[in-house]
């Protein structure tokens, strides 16, 4: 064996194991499962664009709220709010979809997640990753995840909405309030979990005192941090179960509009 | 009741070396270090390793057990199958020195780097004065043994050996953050130095050094993300400059 000694370029050297991993586990079952996760949704999203089943009753369909367009019902626009005439012809959800879509592109956690499972950089921890070349987010087009709070603030603005949604589906076909079917139950569900995936987002935690260091002279701040601190703590289970959930209740509401689901208490 | 079992060991001198079998027995209630131990008592004496506290507190016995970045100290046989093979290899990120020790001065060459705590030059040691919601945050990345293993299981150096100078590393972001957030420190940091000069935005926030972390410190969710957005404000963010032209305030 070769001695060497601290000047030598030898000793320069990393251990060379011509392996990518030594790991003996199932590495790639996390990022296998993320890849499938997040192509589903979005397979769910593409098809969900260009179906024109955006309300059943008082129910609106998730994807398509706020409906900007005349092309959509009175029902699925906001306070009757529809700027974009008859002279738009695409799809109503492009004009939204853009804006929860961005949220999720640039957030810290889906971040983690595609560049895991689809990007493979890395796709496990300790397992290399097929790139010669590695520059992160130092530049274009990457470089621009940092305009992820102003994401944050149109999310913010979509959650409410959907919210807002949720709350109308307490009225039946007819208008009146005091209806609670399943259609109710899931958009309720559904709008719990985005407000929780939206405002647990570590933008809003940076916001709201993560910038300040001294915490003990904004004590209203600081307790709104601890309390985003705790949403942001369960960021990734939010932020799934809300990829699901808003998948789910948007799948739903549309099955309801074609007639698919009409039991009684739909 | 004890076992013999099946070790892989890397052994060598600066990158040349090879992976060398061994059998060795195994005790209930040992460590991965124990063995390597009795390895160097039985089997292999002039097998190389650091190691110091055996306690998890010194940060000395980082190793690659089974791939995963690991204190030697801290993981136990008894998570392993007695019939499986237990392959042990040095930190992939340094140089080697010796089988399972590693050069980690690059380190030390980043952590000089970073300006240093700077108390206000009135308050004399023993004067300070700061409430307990103030400092928590800090308080969390001084639990840091440095272990290396956060720099270790980054891609952004271990996948790629060129990047080492412009990179500092998880270990150096969690100082970062803990003194562009102490509430007593008056250097003027800057946050995004941070990016410019010790090339945050390598980082591309896949977590793995909070995963390897034996502190459980969370590096990227409390430090990494909370700078990140630090340098957003005073970089990208035209509102935030904006508001800070207007009411003559930095942060």
């Amino acid at each position: 064996m070769t001695q060497t000694t601290a000047e030598s370029p030898v000793r320069k050297q990393r251990a060379q194991l011509k392996t990518r991993t030594l790991r003996t586990d199932r590495w790639w079952l996390a990022p296998g499962l993320t890849f499938a996760g997040l192509l589903v949704f979005l397979i769910y999203g593409f098809w969900a664009i260009f179906d024109t089943s955006h309300l059943a009753g008082s129910y609106i369909a998730p994807f398509s709220s706020p409906c900007l367009a005349t092309s959509c019902p009175e029902g699925a626009r906001l306070f009757g709010f529809a700027p974009f005439g008859d002279w738009y012809t695409l799809p109503p959800g492009i004009l939204i979809l853009g804006l929860p879509g961005g949220f999720r592109l640039t957030c810290y956690y889906y971040r983690k997640a595609y560049y895991r499972s689809y990007w493979l950089s890395p796709p496990a921890c300790g397992v290399a990753e097929p790139h010669k070349k590695y520059t992160g987010e130092t530049r274009f087009p990457l470089i621009l995840q940092n305009i992820h709070r102003y994401f944050f603030y149109f999310g913010a603005v979509i959650a409410l909405i959907l919210t807002y949604d949720a709350v109308l589906a307490f009225r039946d076909k007819d208008g009146n309030w005091g209806h609670v079917g399943l259609g109710t139950i899931i958009l309720v569900v559904n709008a719990i979990l985005i407000l929780c995936y939206t405002f647990g987002c570590h933008s809003c935690r940076h916001i709201t005192a993560g910038r300040l260091n001294h915490f003990s002279k904004h004590p209203l701040r600081y307790r709104a941090w601890t309390l985003v601190s705790k949403l942001n703590a369960k960021h990734q289970q939010f932020a799934w179960a809300s990829l699901f959930s808003v998948m789910l209740a948007d799948l739903y509401v549309r099955l309801v509009a074609k007639g698919i689901i009409n039991f009684p208490f739909a | 009741m004890g076992y013999k079992a099946k070790f892989r060991v890397w052994r060598g001198e600066a990158g040349e070396g090879r992976l060398e079998d061994f059998t060795v027995e195994v005790n209930e209630g040992e460590v991965v270090l124990d063995i390597i131990h009795r390895l160097q008592a039985t089997q292999a004496p002039d097998l190389a390793v650091r190691w110091n506290c055996k306690a998890g507190k010194c940060g000395s016995c980082s190793m690659e057990i089974n791939g995963k970045p690991r204190l030697g100290c801290m993981t136990r046989m008894s998570t392993f199958e007695e019939d499986e093979t237990i392959t042990v290899t040095p930190l992939r990120t340094f140089p080697v020195i010796k089988d399972l020790v590693c050069d980690v001065s690059f380190n030390y060459e980043k952590a000089r780097e970073i300006p240093s705590f700077t108390p206000p030059a009135d308050v004399k040691p023993g004067e300070y004065r700061m409430q307990q919601v103030d400092v928590q945050r800090s308080q969390e990345f001084r639990k840091c043994i440095e272990c290396f293993l956060c720099q270790n299981v980054c891609h952004v150096i271990r996948d790629h050996e060129e990047n080492k100078k412009a990179f500092a590393g998880p270990r150096y972001f969690i100082r970062i953050a803990e003194l562009d957030m102490h509430p007593y420190d008056v250097q003027d940091r800057r946050p995004q130095t941070a990016q410019e000069e010790h090339g945050l935005g390598f980082c591309n926030i896949t977590k793995c050094c909070t995963e390897v972390c034996p502190e459980h410190i969370k590096i990227t969710d409390n430090a990494i993300i909370p700078v990140k957005e630090r340098v957003v404000d005073r970089k990208y963010d035209p509102l935030v400059w904006l508001g800070s032209k207007i009411f003559k305030r930095s942060s």
